[in-house]
């Protein structure tokens, strides 16, 4: 089983197959490309694994790497599409490239299930959870209307869905993700499964989500003895929810162990990277000189929107309901905040928390409801479009989602120049400008003339922050830069921020959900919850010794390397949500 | 590092060769054979009206002579001889009760089909796309009122309100202009909607706003930003909307306050001959077949055209994965061997590490 392109330390390496759910020899998908050559693209590639009950194993790599594609081979997905699959698949005993349509409609959810990332497109809108479940039980075990809604009951309260007989009427749009995700996971274990192969099941959450989520499918294999593959990009998930990891590279594994002891002693340099590249919450940043000096300031800052109709919200006064005045949706919530010069300012918060809504107020994309922006002392909160025209270019921002922040219609260069022709720049200088500054981000000056499409997701972060450097502004304001990102192009991207402020002096709001991301490059953090700023100080101070119960929820969340660290944690956070419970019952409601 | 530099000399090399955005339109739309198709009928189309007078003359014919010899009298006026009385004179035969030459009147009929739809189309789009640029970049109240606007034109009985302007104009007037301006004027509520949608999901954008943050004013944004993304969806609804003003001119045209005699038009054709189909289908096949191809390659071309304006869609094309053409894969993704699936092939790219 070892060549020497893998690395194996596998604690199961020598199990009779008989007890295996998974067995997979030398897997390989190829998807044809159909241009003249009659070429086709290796997804993956010689892929070997083996999975025995009760056991659990990660499946690790970046994008591309053909983790998905891996998982999909299992349940015979690429059947009847282009792809071309070879190489033995046995789960629990059947062949899965062998098997005909109809035993392997029988092996699907019955003996092994999926779970797939997108917790909200993987439901269908028009049922209602407990329906869909119910549908699926009956498929495979042609139960009757009563028990298959029984059924679906009891796996729902199974994953911990709070008053699942009442829930279970509800429909997909009012659950939050984390519900959505759980109640997922209900459907695949709906027929108790051998296995249950789980695609990055936890990568659209936030991470209080997250760690529920991981901590269910934990007790969940401890329960019931199911296998467990978990898919991710994410080495962290790996540390506390599988026993062995398998790396994968460009279709190929090329390391696989037993979790510890590959996080702890990566055997191949690939792995090493990726490890490396984990952001640890435990790591400092290296102190960058900071005066006092104020630059920017938000003062009792609030953006309200009118709630959605039928959604709860806060009732709008009196004489305001007789008016037909919406409720209010108090998205940032009374926000007091300085920036200095210099300084870069984490703010964390999971999503719904405000943080975008703030960052897009402090750059004037956004009017505050009510509240002042004070830039050098000048209040900037009412200004009008003219009148903001000054201050424009020492405000920037750079983008959360890669796709959307450039006009796809536009070549790169053509989006990093404009703010340079807007200026009143010529053609030829600010050409030139702006390839030193492709350069200075780390892309090439001849791709000045490439389409957004044509580049990588971090590629395009790249060009944003060109964008953004191009009239030398003084603060910007990054929103969720790196989330969308593998996690080896994050610390690029990290490490490229850090490096443009040293250069040039600037001042960086750094939003993300990510704490340990946010560790790494913040002087000072303010963590945001429901709009409002619980715990504002120095990074150090606050990661260290939290003093808000929110702040030290979040940071018992955040997945660690270590599997004996996460498995104490996971201890922890019981502990909490024991004590949670107890003061305020039910799980965070639904965030639109 | 070296895999990158490669990457970048073939990418270069690449970008060095290509041309100018208006050129790349082409080319992708050039390797579309179902474009090029149509592209081709829409040509002939055209060249048929404009060299209508040219046509008829080679036939030896003209559109308004009567020949009531060709015509059986007892019958009503059914053509003699088969298929509509086909002969060596009259190429597709003659018009049943005049007698006057149906090639001579197809070709005539195509310079006043397509111009007047062409004409109202342009009108309806440039209404359309102001009106709608207005209302989404606009500030509420203009918004509010543009879009009401916008659902009157719509709903408005269009063929009453056409009929009664096309009554009340003077006989001097052309027809055919004034066909065009009024089919034009009552129509721009649907681009118009259209053009404030596609304003209204590019203006929340990141890019608009980060064109904001560069000191781009509101023109700026508009001009720069948002009218290259409206660029698609206007030239195919355009090209959708051309037939159906073709057939809005045979309506008008039917009810006899379109185009008048003797001048023809397709529309006015297909109308004459509804009481003609079954004693002589050849006349209202013609027509009808001529309109039918016209519409369906102005459909096809729009759709083509609409993918060649997409660079996303064009690089799908390229790598063929959709379409099982032969063009050339870029250089960059061919430079990728064995790099995940297709679609995740672009964000396989390793970036270029920085040099710290």
């Amino acid at each position: 089983m070892t060549d020497d392109l893998l690395t194996d330390r596998s604690p199961s390496g020598g199990q009779p197959a008989g007890d295996l759910l998974l067995d997979v020899r030398d897997l390989r998908v190829s998807f044809p490309t159909a241009d003249a050559e009659g070429g086709s693209v290796t997804a993956v590639d010689g892929l070997s694994l083996s999975l025995a009950r009760g056991r659990s194993l990660g499946l690790v790599g970046e994008s591309g790497s053909g983790k998905s594609t891996a998982a999909f081979a299992l349940l015979g997905m690429h059947r009847g599409t282009g792809a071309e699959v070879t190489g033995t698949v046995r789960v629990a005993g059947t062949d899965v490239n062998a098997a005909s349509d109809e035993e392997l409609r029988r092996l699907r959810g019955n003996r092994v299930a999926m779970v797939f990332q997108d917790p909200l497109s993987a439901l269908d809108p028009f049922w209602s959870v407990g329906d869909q479940i119910a549908e699926v039980y009956r498929l495979h075990t042609g139960a009757s209307r009563r028990a298959a809604r029984a059924r679906a009951v009891e796996v729902l309260d199974r994953v911990g869905i709070p008053d699942a007989a009442r829930r279970a009427g509800a429909h997909p749009h009012e659950f939050s993700g984390g519900m959505r995700q759980r109640a997922l996971i209900a459907m695949a274990l709906a027929c108790e499964p051998d296995v249950l192969v789980a695609d990055e099941p936890t990568t659209a959450l936030d991470v209080t989500v997250q760690a529920q989520i991981l901590d269910l499918l934990h007790d969940l294999r401890e329960e019931t003895g199911m296998g467990l593959l978990l898919v991710t990009h994410d080495l962290g998930v790996v540390a506390g929810a599988t026993d062995e990891v398998l790396v994968m590279q460009g279709g190929r594994a090329v390391e696989h162990g037993g979790t510890e002891d590959v996080l702890r002693a990566p055997g191949r340099p690939y792995t090493r990277q990726l490890v490396e590249a984990v952001p640890r919450l435990e790591a400092r940043r290296t102190p960058v000189p900071v005066g006092d000096d104020v630059l920017l300031r938000v003062e009792d800052l609030h953006r309200h929107y009118p709630a959605p109709r039928g959604s709860g919200g806060e009732r709008a006064p009196g004489l305001g309901r007789l008016l037909g005045r919406r409720p209010q949706h108090r998205a940032v919530d009374g926000v007091t905040l300085d920036v200095r010069r210099g300084e870069t300012l984490g703010v964390v918060g999971e999503s719904g928390s405000g943080k975008t809504t703030l960052g897009r107020m402090m750059v004037r994309l956004l009017e505050p409801t009510s509240g002042r922006i004070l830039l050098d002392g000048r209040d900037i909160s009412r200004d009008g479009e003219r009148a903001l025209r000054p201050v424009r270019r020492d405000l920037q921002m750079v983008f959360q989602d890669p796709v959307s922040s450039l006009n796809p219609r536009r070549s790169v260069g053509d989006s990093v120049a404009e703010p340079l022709l807007a200026g009143g720049a010529d053609a030829a200088a600010a050409r030139s400008e702006v390839r030193d500054l492709l350069e200075r981000v780390g892309l090439p000056a001849s791709w000045y003339d490439r389409y957004p499409h044509e580049f990588s997701g971090g590629q395009r972060q790249r060009v944003g922050i060109a964008r953004a450097l191009a009239v030398r502004p003084r603060l910007i304001v990054c929103d969720e830069p790196v989330s969308a990102l593998d996690v080896s192009t994050q610390a690029q991207v990290v490490g490229l921020l850090g490096d443009l402020q040293r250069e040039f002096g600037l001042t960086l709001v750094f939003i993300a959900h990510d704490l340990a991301v946010v560790r790494q490059v913040s002087d000072r953090v303010a963590v945001m919850r429901q709009g409002q700023v619980v715990e504002w100080g120095d990074a150090d101070r606050v990661y260290e010794s939290p003093q808000h119960p929110y702040t030290r929820r979040l940071l018992a969340a955040v997945p660690v390397l270590d599997p004996a660290e996460a498995a104490s944690r996971r201890r922890a956070r019981r502990a909490l949500l024991a004590l949670d419970r107890s003061a305020d019952g039910a799980e965070p409601a639904a965030v639109a | 590092m070296s895999e990158t530099a490669t990457v970048l000399d073939t990418a270069t090399a690449a970008g060095a060769a290509e041309p100018r955005r208006r050129g790349r339109v082409w080319q992708r739309l050039r390797r579309n054979r179902a474009a090029m198709a149509a592209l081709a009928v829409v040509a002939l189309l055209v060249l048929f009206a404009l060299a209508a007078p040219l046509l008829s003359a080679l036939e030896g014919q003209d559109p308004t002579t009567f020949h009531s010899d060709l015509v059986d009298s007892a019958t009503g006026g059914v053509p003699t001889g088969s298929f509509g009385g086909v002969s060596a004179d009259h190429w597709l035969g003659v018009e049943p009760g005049n007698g006057r030459d149906v090639f001579a009147r197809l070709a005539h009929g195509a310079r006043v089909s397509l111009g007047v739809a062409v004409g109202a189309t342009l009108v309806q789009v440039a209404l359309g796309t102001l009106v709608g640029l207005a209302a989404g970049l606009g500030n509420r109240l203009a918004d509010t009122v543009l879009s009401r606007a916008m659902d009157l034109v719509i709903a408005f009985p269009e063929l009453v309100f056409a009929i009664a302007l096309m009554a009340i104009v003077p006989e001097g007037f052309p027809r055919p202009v004034l066909l065009m301006l009024v089919i034009g004027v009552l129509g721009w509520g649907a681009p118009a909607r259209v053009v404030r949608a596609q304003v209204l999901s590019l203006r929340g954008l990141d890019y608009v706003a980060a064109a904001r943050l560069g000191g781009s004013g509101r023109w700026r944004v508009a001009r720069r930003e948002i009218l290259p993304g409206l660029a698609a969806p206007v030239i195919t609804f355009a090209l959708l909307r051309l037939p159906v003003n073709v057939a809005s001119e045979a309506g008008l045209s039917f009810l006899g306050v379109g185009v008048r005699p003797p001048s023809s038009s397709w529309g006015q054709m297909l109308s004459t001959a509804t009481t003609w189909y079954e004693t002589d289908p050849t006349y209202v096949l013609l027509p009808a077949g001529l309109l039918f191809v016209t519409v369906l390659a102005f459909t096809v071309l729009g759709d083509g055209l609409r993918t060649a304006l997409d660079p996303r869609a064009a690089s799908r094309l390229r790598a063929g994965t959709r379409r099982g053409n032969a063009a050339p894969r870029r250089a960059a993704s061919a430079a990728r061997p064995g790099a995940g699936v297709p679609a995740a092939a672009a964000d396989a790219a390793t970036p270029p590490r920085t040099e710290d």
